[in-house]
């Protein structure tokens, strides 16, 4: 996609040495960076960079200690989010700021009521906006009835209701699908025509590459330069983390094992008696990884929770190597050798006051061999801890470190050294490089290809495109609870993105794991 | 007030890590792998507002069980001096001379200062006179000055068992508010064994004592299968069964038969026998009994049990965040209901100390004196850790010990102590105000310790990222 080089006019949005400090760490050191209208300025950068807390300086969110912001060449100084809106800055943040049983028109006029004119100025408003840029909202649509991308839209809509001439997205494709993502694209590209400027913030290589007129780069809080949209994703990749990094993941053909678990008929019904998994089958072999691909809630995290034996209300089976896991305990499914990374670690997988060493012993709790006589066992937890710090590379002054003080991927480290720290039959990992930095992503990688290569069988579950190309020796797609269907790894992404807007597509399903090597 | 770098979306975000639709960049620590010193930094820094957040919106037990785990020695004593300085004015306002000498202030202040001085010194004089040493007596002998030391011991006795309680249930995540019940069972039942059966001396008060123990610890287990299994909170539940307990053991006491003493109409039991009486340890004139070694015992086995066994793990897994403790394969709901027996097993001991120990000449439903609740301050000044609570026990011990006097003595009334007591758990509830109060930097959750660790672990991270 490329667009008409923009004219070099004045800049519409400009930051000047934006500096801000909390205490002794600088989040943002002499940011300089200049939107003009008429162009999508693309920010990227890794989780932690800075970028979020320069959009909140921006947004009036955040105080700067230094710098200065300029809108149309006069100086701004905004005390909170208000003031940046009547200035013309707009926000569609990550995640939507609405009111879930309020109608559009109703989110639209929430905090306007005088500049709108109230409810029928409001819809008025938003058919307007809806029209101007085929939109298609219907103004009196609640908003827990729309589907995510619609609801961004609205957000837009919000942001565009009062004239905004500065719009910052704030990772806006985090939460849609391919098809969706596309869309905004389209939309992004059409409110740039129309003389926006546009701050795009991501992480994502190829959305910036597709989209972006200027990219400006940052890292650790300053500025590390401009790229061209022409840059290739290794370059993008290499300045965003300051070395050069692998974005492929090595791997070799699987070699498959008699280890295998069969889900058959697996259907799990939530508290409500709907059903959140529904009639799924599949079978994973040792030796391959299997990725759940999907839109974020459509049953992935309730399948992976009924092998854990989380979920209650389960029909169907789940056999790993003759041994039927459904109304096991957690701990019998653990025992019998499943290893889990759930999705959201700080939550579900780490203890985050407890010590490394604790959570390293986390679902080992009685026995042998952390415990003996109902008593810790000091000694043998922190050798094994010392010696997963170490194998691990996990970066933390010791191994009596609170897991809550660690960066994310060392924190997911902490979780694998434990998972993979015992004899495993099966292994399942639920977005297991969500928010990570590139760093520990190639790490996270190459341990699940290493737990393949053991001759285990691996599940992957994430809604990362990349990621599941990448990793995956066979693809299932999930949509609503069920598996649209099984396809090889080297299945088109335009493929994978229709089947997971729920499209039955030539050739699926397959549900049995191929035996040929898969590229 | 000092800003917290907080996640991207949360200054805005009303529930920050939301768990579908979540995006890399949500909730997640940011990280930098070679970084420099003050980027390693800022890695940690951010993920502590978020996990209270999380704390604030899934359970606001649980942001205050968090607040009183993260308390510390240093706010602790400032907790109890602030409470002092705040005892100390209601003393000089409540003092009729202070009143008087009030006013006429503007003519001669130094009557007033003078007063102020005279009543508040000699509140707190008697308060540590009738608590630790009484040199007012000393010429009387040893014994004599040291006498309200013991006293301050043997009003901790329950305390310290009893706090041992609510701290257990706290390590789990537990509020057990329904100490005065389960030391009115406690009570009850070691009182029934005691005058209901005839045993060899050291055997009796032994069997007394642990029935007892396991009556407070099957009244709290009933809180903690109610939670487990039907999802009741804990602190409704524990208040509730307050009053069941209270007015059940009412009737019984004033039931003939049951455990009303025969022969009178009152709502009291009969007297232990003497085989059923914890003996004094050092022989009269002084009341400590061997009950408060058994609090010593029990301060010893509760410390093993939280810090070092593997049940204790669990329950401050279970405690910290059960659903990390659940996907791990621990039974979170088997933990709820034992730490609530155990919780309540520490309210039978105090419960069981009160008939055997404290007040042997029957018991009234009133035994429990207000101890189920003290207990509650008690182990939240002392951290919820076993020996912290030992400690506040006997700070809580010494009030009351001293607290009488002082009214004997002063003519302060005995009530200001229960108002300071309550202002040390205000203010303990209340860390920013404190550390505002005493011009202490306000770290968020950072301690110092905290601040030189990530230093050290930025040098080292840069260290490593050099070398690779």
């Amino acid at each position: 996609m490329t667009v008409e080089p923009t004219p070099l006019g004045a800049p519409t949005l400009e930051l000047r040495g934006i500096t801000k400090r909390f205490g002794a760490l600088t989040a943002n050191d002499h940011i300089d960076l200049e939107v003009r209208a008429g162009e999508i300025h693309c920010l990227l950068g890794e989780n932690g960079a800075g970028k979020s807390t320069l959009m909140n300086v921006l947004y009036g969110l955040y105080r700067a200690e230094e710098g200065e912001i300029l809108l149309d060449g006069e100086p701004q100084s905004f005390a909170g989010p208000g003031d940046a809106m009547r200035a013309g800055i707009g926000m569609v943040h990550q995640h939507f700021m609405l009111i879930p049983v309020f109608t559009v028109a109703e989110n639209v006029l929430l905090g306007h009521e005088r500049e709108l004119g109230g409810l029928s100025g409001a819809r008025q408003k938003v058919r307007e906006i809806s029209q101007r840029f085929g939109f298609h909202v219907d103004p009196d649509a609640r908003i827990e009835d729309l589907p995510v991308g619609v609801q961004q839209r609205v957000e837009i809509i919000k942001a565009l209701s009062q004239d905004a001439k500065v719009l910052v997205f704030d990772e806006p494709t985090a939460v849609l699908t391919p098809q969706e993502t596309d869309e905004l694209m389209a939309i992004m590209q059409q409110l740039r025509d129309e003389g926006t400027a546009i701050v795009f913030i991501t992480h994502k290589l190829r959305e910036v590459r597709a989209i972006a007129d200027r990219i400006t780069v940052i890292r650790l809080g300053k500025v590390v330069g401009q790229a061209s949209p022409e840059s290739s994703t290794t370059e993008l990749a290499s300045m965003m983390v300051g070395r050069a990094v692998e974005l492929t993941v090595q791997k070799n053909p699987p070699v498959l094992t008699d280890n295998a678990l069969v889900v058959s008929n697996l259907t799990v019904l939530d508290a409500l008696g709907q059903k959140v998994v529904n009639d799924v089958s599949f079978t994973v072999r040792g030796g391959e990884v299997l990725c759940i691909a999907g839109v974020q809630g459509n049953g992935q995290t309730e399948l992976t929770e009924a092998i854990l034996g989380l979920q209650h209300r389960v029909t169907g089976s789940i056999d790993l190597n003759g041994n039927e896991l459904i109304g096991d305990s957690v701990r019998e499914v653990l025992d019998a050798g499943v290893g889990f990374v759930p999705e959201d670690r700080k939550v579900d997988g780490l203890v985050g006051d407890f010590s490394i060493a604790e959570n390293l012993m986390l679902d080992r709790y009685s026995g042998a061999p952390f415990v003996r006589a109902g008593t810790v066992d000091r000694e043998e937890r922190d050798r094994f801890a010392a010696e997963k710090l170490e194998s691990f590379d996990i970066r933390a002054q010791g191994i009596e470190t609170p897991v809550g003080t660690l960066s994310g991927g060392n924190q997911q480290k902490v979780v694998l050294a434990r998972e993979l720290g015992r004899p495993l039959a099966l292994f399942v990992a639920s977005q297991p490089t969500r928010g990570l930095d590139v760093g520990s992503i190639e790490f996270v990688h190459s341990q699940i290809i290493a737990t393949r290569d053991a001759g285990i069988p691996v599940i992957v579950v994430s809604t990362e495109l990349d990621e599941v190309v990448g990793l995956a020796d066979r693809i299932a797609v999930m949509y609503r609870g069920g598996i649209v269907g099984i396809v090889p790894a080297d299945t088109s992404r335009d493929t994978l993105g229709l089947m997971m807007a729920g499209e039955r597509v030539a050739g699926a399903p397959n549900p049995e794991p191929s035996k040929g090597a898969v590229a | 007030m000092n800003e917290t770098p907080r996640d991207a979306d949360d200054p805005i975000e009303p529930h920050a890590p939301q768990r579908p639709g979540g995006s890399p960049d949500s909730g997640a620590a940011p990280t930098a792998v070679h970084a420099p010193a003050e980027a390693e930094v800022q890695v940690a820094a951010p993920v502590a507002p978020t996990d209270d957040r999380t704390a604030d919106v899934d359970d606001p037990w649980g942001s205050a069980f968090r607040r009183i785990m993260g308390g510390n020695l240093v706010m602790a004593v400032l907790a109890i001096l602030t409470s002092l300085v705040v005892g100390g004015i209601l003393i000089a306002a409540t003092d009729e001379r202070v009143q008087e000498t009030a006013g006429y202030f503007f003519a001669r202040p130094g009557d007033m200062l003078s007063a102020v001085w005279t009543a508040v010194s000699g509140a707190y004089l008697a308060l540590f006179q009738g608590a630790v040493l009484n040199f007012a007596a000393a010429d009387r002998g040893f014994i004599y000055l040291i006498k309200p030391l013991t006293d301050t011991l043997n009003f901790a006795t329950p305390l310290i068992a009893a706090g041992l309680g609510v701290a257990l249930a706290f390590r789990v995540g537990l509020f057990n508010i329904g100490g005065r019940g389960q030391m009115l069972w406690a009570a009850a039942a070691s009182a029934w064994v005691g005058f209901a059966f005839q045993m060899p001396p050291i055997l009796h008060v032994i069997v007394a004592i642990l029935v007892g123990i396991a009556a407070g610890a099957i009244w709290a287990g009933i809180a903690g299968a109610l939670k487990a299994y039907t999802g009741a909170h804990e602190v409704i539940s524990t208040i509730m069964l307050n009053f069941v307990a209270f007015w059940f053991i009412t009737w019984m006491l004033r039931t003939p038969g049951l455990l009303q003493n025969p022969g009178g109409n009152n709502p009291i039991s009969p007297p232990m026998p003497e085989t059923a009486i914890l003996p004094s340890i050092f022989g009269p004139p002084f009341v400590l009994h061997w009950g408060f070694l058994l609090s010593v015992l029990a301060v010893i086995v509760c410390a093993w049990l939280i810090n070092r066994s593997n049940l204790g793990f669990q329950f401050r897994a279970v405690g910290y965040n059960a659903s990390a403790a659940l996907n791990a394969g621990m039974n979170v709901k088997r933990l709820t209901v034992y730490a609530m027996l155990l919780s309540g097993a520490f309210m039978g001991l105090a419960g069981a100390q009160q008939v055997t120990g404290a007040v042997t000449t029957g018991f009234t439903a009133g035994i429990d004196a207000g101890i189920g609740f003290d207990a509650i301050t008690v182990a939240l000044l002392g951290g919820s850790t076993p020996w912290g609570t030992f400690f506040a026990g006997l700070l809580f011990g010494a009030f009351k010990a001293g607290g009488f006097r002082m009214q004997a003595a002063e003519g302060v009334p005995v009530d200001i102590i229960l108002v300071v007591q309550s202002f040390i758990v205000l203010f303990i509830a209340a860390p920013p105000l404190v550390r505002a109060m005493f011009g202490l930097p306000q770290p968020g959750r950072k301690s110092r310790r905290q601040r030189r660790d990530e230093a050290a672990l930025a040098a080292m991270t840069q260290q490593k990222g050099a070398q690779s």
